[in-house]
């Protein structure tokens, strides 16, 4: 893989995080990280849908007429979304089950749609199949940074299993109620961006 | 680029017809699978609410299934509390809510319902009978309103209704962690034992507010901790269900019997 490619593949994770840099896609971080592991599927099922939006959209890039380019990548990702949810209905019933809705509101979700208009337009299918796979790892490992403490802090428990027995399994661990509430979440992504852009002072704004 | 119009037109037709096409052969194809997960989760909800196997034990399910041929789904009058013979399978309890036909609207809604948010009652309810041997039940689907959502559960109680076996839900979309508590299984384990109804034939079963003194411990159950409004909407749903306008005729009948 040359620089560039990996560049595409790395930039997401990090210099170009959607969720802390473009801050896309906060809904569902807020929503479905109340534990991690419906945090770990949505991130599975979103990972899914970008990586094959961005691939079917790029294949078909110069067929698709300018004037009706926003409605023909929405009638693709809803597909795939669909897909998605059908599929986990059927294999991973118990969890979807807890994340309900929000695999529908995939479609909705700035992050595929965004990548779709501003990269895969434009390059070729394998770079942005590789853009999408980037970009959902990145939203990925903010989604699963903040399911990792909700879950520890407000039940002192990681995947379910009791890490800091709470007592209210009759431990020592008082939970705290107000991270599984969705300002828990929005503490811990400023947190993060207060980590990240303090060890990457380019990623500051100008004042 | 450049397209024509009727380039553009065909474009949105192919795309419509091959999205569609995939989309509906994938959910038409997984239908038998969904389904069956769908039966197979509420006959391990009443399996485990009856108290026939532990809490969070893992079933295969061919093991359900032989559990669950000692359960018997049947349809009751509501009003008169007597067995129909009408086919359980045909039933939908939902269904028959929102038929104006087939339900009506629950009384004293405003002074006495008003927290379960169920404006409706289905003239007929359906009711699990349990025929195991030493642990005859019945197994009561119940539903309403907590704080964010309609919360669907079961509560099963002793044939003779001196006990309470226990209580679930199955779907609700209460806040995880507080609301969402009434799934924790150690506060479910304070339901067995209890005592459904006083000596009067008046509902006896109560949830009270998190940390407020229990005075009469053989009915009343602590409630979930930063959690008023679900608790209130789960002691609400008991009184409406276990009185008169819920299973209240078929429950006396079975103290008939």
């Amino acid at each position: 893989m040359d620089k560039k490619t990996k560049k595409i593949l790395t930039d997401p994770l990090h210099v170009a995080n959607p969720i802390t840099l473009q801050v896309l896609g906060i809904c569902s971080a807020l929503a479905v990280t109340t534990k991690l592991e419906s945090a770990l599927v949505m991130s599975a099922a979103l990972m899914f849908v970008l990586t094959c939006s961005n691939f079917i959209i790029s294949c078909l890039r110069n067929r698709i007429p300018g004037s009706i380019r926003i409605i023909t990548q929405l009638a693709i990702i809803a597909s795939l979304v669909i897909v998605a949810d059908q599929v986990m209905k059927a294999y991973l019933y118990d969890v979807s089950k807890q994340l309900a809705v929000y695999v529908g509101l995939i479609i909705t979700n700035c992050i595929v749609m965004g990548r779709a208009e501003a990269f895969a337009m434009a390059n070729p299918p394998l770079k942005s199949a590789l853009d999408g796979l980037g970009n959902s790892l990145g939203y990925s490992l903010i989604l699963i940074y903040v399911a990792l403490f909700r879950e520890l802090l407000g039940n002192g428990q990681v995947l379910g299993y009791d890490i800091m027995t709470s007592v209210k399994a009759g431990g020592w661990y008082v939970p705290n109620g107000i991270m599984l509430l969705s300002p828990g979440a929005f503490f811990l992504i400023g947190v993060f961006i207060w980590i990240q852009r303090s060890g990457t002072p380019d990623l500051q704004e100008d004042e | 680029m450049n397209f024509s119009n009727t380039y553009i037109v065909g474009f949105v037709i192919a795309l419509c017809l091959v999205c569609s096409a995939a989309v509906s052969s994938l959910a038409v194809g997984l239908k038998p699978i969904q389904d069956e997960n769908k039966r197979l989760d509420i006959a391990k909800q009443i399996v485990q609410v009856a108290g026939l196997v532990e809490p969070g034990t893992e079933l295969t399910p061919e093991a359900l299934d032989s559990l669950f041929a000692d359960i018997e789904l049947k349809v009751i009058d509501r009003r008169t509390g007597t067995v129909t013979d009408v086919d359980p399978d045909t039933f939908d309890p939902r269904k028959a809510t929102k038929d104006p036909e087939a339900s009506s609207e629950t009384p004293d809604y405003k002074a006495k319902y008003r927290l379960t948010q169920v404006k409706r009652l289905p003239d007929q309810l359906e009711v699990y009978f349990v025929n195991v041997a030493g642990k005859e039940a019945v197994v009561l689907p119940i539903h309403g309103y907590g704080l964010w959502s309609t919360l669907y559960g079961f509560l099963s109680l002793k044939r003779d209704l001196s006990e309470v076996i226990g209580i679930t839900y199955y779907e609700h979309g209460e806040t995880p962690g507080l609301g969402g508590e009434v799934d924790n299984p150690s506060w479910k384990a304070q339901w067995p034992g209890k005592t459904p109804f006083a000596d009067d034939g008046s509902v006896s079963l109560t949830v009270l507010k998190a940390g407020v003194p229990v005075t009469n411990p053989s009915s009343q159950i602590d409630g979930l901790s930063g959690a008023t409004i679900t608790t209130k909407g789960v002691d609400a749903m008991l009184k409406l269900w276990l009185g008169e306008d819920g299973y209240g005729p078929f429950l006396d009948s079975l103290k008939g019997s």
